[in-house]
């Protein structure tokens, strides 16, 4: 064999690697989703969508799981929001670099991979236990907001990189202070991909578990939550409940549950990625 | 005679390197004073220290005094955004915000509170008239300036500096990154601009220096060689230096 041949061969042999890796990944999604609306879909109707846990499976329903879900899911944007963009903002445009700084940016990065459940540990703590909160949405959101922290900072970071420093040198070329430049040009500029940055911080905040239990969102709430301090479920707490149950009617439920779910996430990436497109399709510098 | 704008004893430095070499220059109201030289030589660095741009640079350091209109720039009386309300500059790449011409031509006077819509309308238009602009684009002001041709770019920047009614403005190779034809249009615009403005533009193509500026100062390794009637620079240069770079022996 010539050396060309040995390279083309190798090319196509990692040519058929990749095309089975990611085969793999996607008929094994395709497999589960099948099964869960096989399983669930019919089981979705007005009733369940507003009906309150009970111990009968055919009477249950999700309406205290999807509304506690919206209220963290709305508490969590209002804490996070402000102070993820600003943070952001912070650090990209008024930051001197130094050591200092250099070492808060390491950890902002090191805190987005640390586990979901770490986080729950210190909301149980501070929120529910020193604040006071109880086990309330409150103390859900606040974790939560802890959480997606990370993720807002870093969207917001690398949005703002990505607006060309010769806008900032026109607006303060006119007279603009630091802080007009940042409003009405450089934030405006990156507001696509902020904006996408949140969304994606929030169908995750909306998919997390581990720390609403440990933090101590309970599994059969029958209210739905009428103020922040109120105590509430998930629907991912929920369909884990429902799942380890041993009666089928109830895997049923939690099939019916995942599919509210995975249409919430798919709906709000979906969301997401037609913002990025539109806002890159928009500036061309 | 009384300058407009005058340099005295300019020492600059960017950490350890001296860009510039005890500068002393004096320019005409007016006029159109050019900056010429190798790449390299100190002429943006010069420029930007009339708006005080080189401030952002965390290494920059200035020794001397630069005086507008007989005030020192560099007071600590002196505020920055006031300041470039009356030093407009124009940057080397066309660089419009990512919103309408209007908003563009609009925005120097939107960040000074101005509110008045008639008022904010008739400058808007003005500066387009003013940057030869107007024609190519009155139908069409809410359009992106982006959506533009290079050449109508630098002509809204133009606008957009001198909607703020500056009295002088800087243009550091506002041609660069245009074609001969936009090239052309603008050089025909700074001629016309003089009558109400002072002007000082950095150029590295000679020819335009000729055309264009009323006043040539040659840099060259951050010392300025020689500064004069620009007939006489390109005629009758007093220096060796500027006479091999003029006849384009070196540079
Ligand atoms: N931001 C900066 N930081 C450090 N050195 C710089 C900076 N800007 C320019 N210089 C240096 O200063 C000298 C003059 O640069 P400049 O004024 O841009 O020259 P010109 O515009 O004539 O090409 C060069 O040696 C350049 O490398
Ligand atoms: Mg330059």
């Amino acid at each position: 064999m010539t050396n060309g041949e040995k390279n083309r061969l190798k090319d196509s042999i990692f040519k058929y690697i990749g095309v089975f890796a990611c085969s793999i990944g996607l008929i094994l999604l395709a497999i589960f989703i099948g099964n869960i609306i096989y399983d669930g879909f019919n089981r979705i109707d007005w009733s369940f969508l507003t009906s309150l846990p009970s111990r009968k499976a055919e009477k249950a329903g999700i309406l205290t799981a999807w509304s506690g879900s919206l209220w963290i899911v709305i508490f969590t944007f209002i804490i996070a929001v402000p102070i993820g963009i600003s943070a952001g903002v912070y650090l990209e445009e008024y930051n001197r670099k130094n050591k200092l700084t250099r070492l808060l940016e390491i950890n902002i990065s090191n805190l987005a991979g640390v586990p979901s459940i770490i986080y729950g540990l210190l909301g149980l703590e501070i929120f529910v236990r020193l604040s006071n909160l109880g086990s309330s949405v409150l103390a859900g959101s606040f974790t939560l907001a802890l959480l997606i922290l990370p993720i807002i900072i870093v969207a917001t970071r690398e949005a703002l990189k990505a607006v060309p420093s010769s806008i900032r040198a026109a607006s303060f070329g006119l007279g603009a202070t630091k802080w007009q430049t940042t409003w009405y040009q450089v934030l405006p500029a990156a507001s696509g991909g902020i904006l996408t940055g949140v969304i994606l911080a929030i169908s995750r905040a909306v998919g997390e578990t581990a720390p609403l239990i440990v933090v101590g969102a309970l599994a059969y709430v029958p209210f739905t939550p009428k103020g922040p301090m109120d105590e509430f479920t998930v629907l991912p707490i929920q369909i884990f409940n429902w799942v380890s149950r041993p009666q089928h009617e109830f895997a049923i439920n939690a099939a019916a549950a995942i599919i509210i779910l995975l249409a919430i996430t798919f709906t709000m990436n979906g969301i997401a990625v037609y913002f990025r497109n539109k806002w890159q399709k928009k500036i061309n510098w | 005679m009384k300058y407009k704008l005058e340099a005295k004893n300019i020492d600059v430095f960017y950490g350890k390197l001296k860009a510039l070499n005890n500068i002393n220059i004096g320019i005409t109201e007016n006029a159109v004073t050019g900056l010429i030289g190798p790449s390299g030589c100190g002429k943006s660095t010069f420029l930007r220290l009339f708006n005080r741009m080189n401030d952002y640079i965390d290494s920059f350091k200035l020794n001397g005094d630069i005086y507008i209109d007989n005030t020192n720039i560099y007071d600590k009386s002196v505020l920055v955004d006031e300041l470039r309300k009356n030093v407009g500059m124009v940057f080397q790449k066309p660089n419009p915000f990512p919103k309408s011409i209007f908003d563009n031509v609009a925005y120097g006077l939107k960040i000074q509170g101005i509110n008045d819509k008639a008022f904010i309308k008739t400058r808007v238009k003005d500066a387009l008239k003013q940057a030869a602009l107007w024609e190519e684009v009155k139908d069409d002001l809410g359009k992106s300036a982006l959506a533009l041709s290079g050449g109508q770019q630098q002509r809204v920047c133009i606008a957009r500096a001198l909607a703020v009614e500056p009295s002088i403005i800087l243009m550091d190779e506002p041609t660069s990154a245009l074609d001969p034809i936009a090239t052309a249009k603008v050089e025909k615009l700074i001629l016309t601009l003089k009558e109400k403005y002072t002007i000082i533009i950095v150029t590295h193509n000679m020819q335009q220096a000729g055309r264009i500026s009323d006043y040539t100062a040659f840099f060259y390794m951050g010392d300025l060689i020689e500064f004069d009637k620009t007939d006489t620079i390109f005629t009758n240069p007093k220096m060796e230096r500027t006479e091999n770079y003029i006849t384009g022996r070196f540079g």
